[in-house]
C-alpha cells in the first residue's frame, strides 16, 4: 500500500517474480506470459527485451499494478502489488501527460496528491523540473512542447513523488534518435542520483545493453503458441561510461540480438 | 548558449537504428529548446496587425448576403410576392416596420401601446426561466453523464430507457406539462429543463468514453482514488464535449421557451409573440423573433466566455 504524506528520500525497493503467469479473455483464454521468476535487487537498472507480443508490456502493466496476474506472486519492497500506487512510478511511450496542466502543475499533481506540504510541493517541483533540464518551460502547456520535452516532464512527473521504483514502456520509442540519444544519457544520470530500481521496457538490444545492469530476454508470445516467458538473464558488467563501439559492448549485443533472433528465424521455418 | 556542433563524444549513447555517433547532449537539448521558444513567440505589433486585417476582411465578407437578404425582404414586400409553399410577402411587415417596432419595444414613444418599452421585463423574464431550466439540466446531466460514461453497469441500466424518451419532441410534453404543473414559470422550466437535459448528457457520456486510457492510468500511478479520478481528470479531459453539449442544450433552451411561454403567462418573450399574434401586430411577432434570436446568440456567446474566463484558456485535450 502506498504510504502518503511523508517527505522522505527515495529508497530503492526489490522486486520479487514468482511464477507470474497471465491469461487473456477467461479460463479458456490466452496465456499470454508464463513462468516468469526474477528477482530485481533493489537499486538495480534491468531492461526487458524481446520480439512484440512475448509479453514484455504485460510484465511491466502487472509490475504497475495496472492488471492483475492470473497466478504467481509479485511482491515489491516485501509487499504484494494490489494495484497503482506512487511509489511505483509509470512512464508511458505517450508521456500520458494532463493537457490542461502546465509543466510545473503535472510535476506538482503527484506531491499535492500525497497532501505534501506547500513548501515541499514547490521544491520538489523545482528542483525536478530542474533534473530535466525544463526550467524555462516550467509554465507551458505540453502541446507546446516537443516530443522529448513532454517525455521529460513526464520522467520528471513521477520522479517528484520520490518513487522506490520506476517503470518505463518503451520510454523513447516514439523519439527521433538524436532526442533518444539525449535522454538516454539524462535517464542514466538520473538513476545514478537517484539510485531508484528501474524497470525499462525497450524494442532496442542497444539501448538495453547501453542503459541497464541487466538485461532480461523475453521470447514467445501468442504468435508463436507458447506464451511469454523469460529465456536468459544477460549480465552487463560495464562501467558508467559504455561506448557503443567497444568490442565488450557488442559481444553482449551479439549475444542478445542471437537470443532474440534465433526465435525469430525458428518461427519462419516452421 | 552555444555549443559546438561536431564534437564527437568518445563514449555515446546508442541510437535507434544505426551505432554512429550522433550529436551530443547538450547540442541536442538547446536545439530542441530554441525550436519551441521560437514557435511561441512572435513579433507582437505584426500579429496585432495580421489580426486587425483578418477581421476587416472577414466583416467585408460577413455584411453583403444579409444586406442582399433585407433589402430582398423590403422589395418582396412592398410588391406583394407570392413565394411557393403559399408564402404571401405581403402580410409581412418590412424591415424599417420591424426596426421601428424593435425600438419602441425597447425604450417606447414611437407607437405607444401596451408593449412600448417593455423589452426588459419580457427579456428578463424569460432570461431567468432560460437560466433557470439550464441550470437545473446542467446540474443533473453531467453528473449523470460522467458516471454513466465510466460505468458500465450504470449505462446498460439507464441507457436504453433515456434513449426511448429522446425522441419524444419537448413541444410534446406541452399539453401534458400545462395539466400536471399547470400555467405559469415551472412548467416553461419543466420544458427547458427536458431540452436541455438530453444534449448535455448525450455529450458528456460520449466524452466521458472517450478519455484515453492513458490518462487514468497516469492518474492512479500519481496516486489519485477512483473517485477523485472523476473530477480530476475525467471532467477536465472531456470537457471540450460537455461544453459542446452545453451549447447545444442552451440553445435549444431559448427554442422551447418560446412553446412553453405560449398559454397562461403574460411576461417573456414567447408570450410577447404569442399575444402579438392574438393582435395580428406582425411588426410585433417579427421584433420578437428577432430579440429572441439575438439573446440565443449573446446567450452563447456569454456561455464560451464564461467558460474560458472559469478555465482560464488552460488548452483541451483534442
Amino acid at each position: 500500500m502506498p504510504r502518503i504524506g511523508r517527505p522522505r528520500p527515495a529508497i530503492p525497493a526489490a522486486i520479487r517474480i514468482n511464477d507470474l503467469s497471465k491469461r487473456y479473455g477467461g479460463p479458456d483464454g490466452v496465456l499470454a506470459m508464463d513462468g516468469v521468476t526474477l528477482d530485481i535487487p533493489a537499486g538495480d537498472f534491468v531492461c526487458v527485451v524481446g520480439a512484440s507480443g512475448c509479453g514484455k508490456s504485460t510484465l511491466l502493466r502487472i509490475l504497475a499494478g495496472f492488471e492483475d496476474a492470473t497466478s504467481g506472486t509479485l511482491t515489491v519492497a516485501e509487499e504484494p502489488v494490489t494495484g497503482p500506487s506512487p511509489e511505483r512510478g509509470v512512464v508511458f511511450q505517450d508521456y500520458g501527460l494532463f493537457p490542461w496542466l502546465t509543466v510545473a502543475e503535472n510535476v506538482a499533481y503527484g506531491p499535492r496528491q500525497s497532501r505534501l506540504q506547500r513548501d515541499e510541493v514547490k521544491r520538489r517541483t523545482t528542483q525536478n523540473i530542474a533534473a530535466v533540464g525544463l526550467e524555462r518551460f516550467a509554465n507551458r502547456y505540453p502541446s507546446e512542447l516537443s516530443g522529448g520535452m513532454q517525455q521529460r516532464v513526464a520522467i520528471a512527473r513521477v520522479l517528484a513523488n520520490q518513487p522506490s521504483v520506476l517503470l518505463m514502456d518503451e520510454p523513447f520509442g516514439a523519439l527521433d534518435a538524436l532526442t533518444r540519444s539525449t535522454l538516454q544519457t539524462e535517464l542514466a544520470r538520473i538513476h545514478r542520483d537517484t539510485g531508484t530500481t528501474v524497470v525499462f521496457v525497450t524494442h532496442s538490444i542497444e539501448e538495453a545493453v547501453y542503459l541497464s545492469n541487466r538485461v532480461v530476454v523475453m521470447q514467445g508470445g501468442a504468435s508463436h503458441g507458447i506464451p511469454g516467458h523469460i529465456a536468459e538473464v544477460v549480465d552487463v558488467p560495464l562501467g558508467e561510461n559504455r561506448s557503443v563501439t567497444s568490442p565488450e559492448f557488442n559481444e553482449i549485443k551479439r549475444h542478445i540480438s542471437s537470443l532474440v533472433h534465433a526465435e525469430l528465424t525458428t518461427t519462419a521455418t516452421e | 548558449m552555444t555549443t559546438s556542433t561536431t564534437k564527437s563524444p568518445s563514449t555515446h549513447p546508442p541510437s535507434t537504428h544505426t551505432a554512429a555517433p550522433a550529436a551530443d547532449a547538450t547540442t541536442a537539448k538547446t536545439a530542441e529548446g530554441t525550436a519551441a521558444a521560437k514557435n511561441a513567440s512572435p513579433s507582437k505589433s505584426s500579429q496585432r496587425h495580421t489580426i486587425l486585417r483578418k477581421k476587416t476582411g472577414a466583416i467585408a465578407l460577413a455584411l453583403p448576403v444579409p444586406l442582399v437578404f433585407l433589402a430582398l425582404w423590403q422589395l418582396g414586400v412592398q410588391q406583394a410576392w407570392s413565394l411557393p409553399l403559399g408564402i404571401q410577402m405581403g402580410f409581412l411587415p418590412t424591415p424599417v416596420e420591424v426596426a421601428r417596432r424593435i425600438a419602441d419595444f425597447a425604450v417606447g414613444g414611437i407607437v405607444n401601446d401596451a408593449f412600448s418599452g417593455t423589452l426588459l421585463i419580457h427579456l428578463w423574464a424569460s432570461t431567468q426561466r432560460v437560466l433557470a431550466g439550464f441550470a437545473i439540466a446542467a446540474a443533473l446531466a453531467i453528473p449523470l453523464g460522467v458516471l454513466m460514461g465510466r460505468s458500465r453497469i450504470l449505462n446498460d441500466m439507464l441507457e436504453p430507457g433515456l434513449n426511448l424518451l429522446r425522441p419524444i419532441p419537448v413541444t410534446a410534453w406541452v399539453p401534458l406539462a400545462m395539466l400536471i404543473i399547470g400555467y405559469g414559470d415551472m412548467s416553461t422550466i419543466f420544458l427547458v429543463v427536458l431540452a436541455a437535459f438530453f444534449p448535455i448528457l448525450i455529450n458528456t457520456v460520449a466524452g466521458v468514453q472517450q478519455v484515453p486510457v492513458r490518462l487514468l492510468e497516469a492518474a492512479a500511478m500519481l496516486g489519485t482514488p477512483q473517485v477523485q479520478t472523476l473530477y480530476k481528470v475525467v471532467i477536465p479531459a472531456a470537457s471540450r464535449s460537455i461544453v459542446a453539449g452545453m451549447r447545444v442544450a442552451l440553445g435549444l433552451a431559448w427554442v422551447i421557451l418560446v412553446v412553453g411561454e405560449t398559454v397562461g403567462i403574460s411576461t417573456g418573450l414567447g408570450a410577447t409573440i404569442t399575444q402579438a399574434r392574438d393582435m395580428s401586430k406582425t411588426d410585433l411577432i417579427v421584433a420578437g423573433m428577432v430579440i429572441i434570436g439575438i439573446a440565443g446568440f449573446l446567450a452563447d456567446r456569454l456561455l464560451v466566455g464564461l467558460i474560458k474566463v472559469l478555465t482560464k484558456g488552460r488548452p483541451t485535450l483534442t
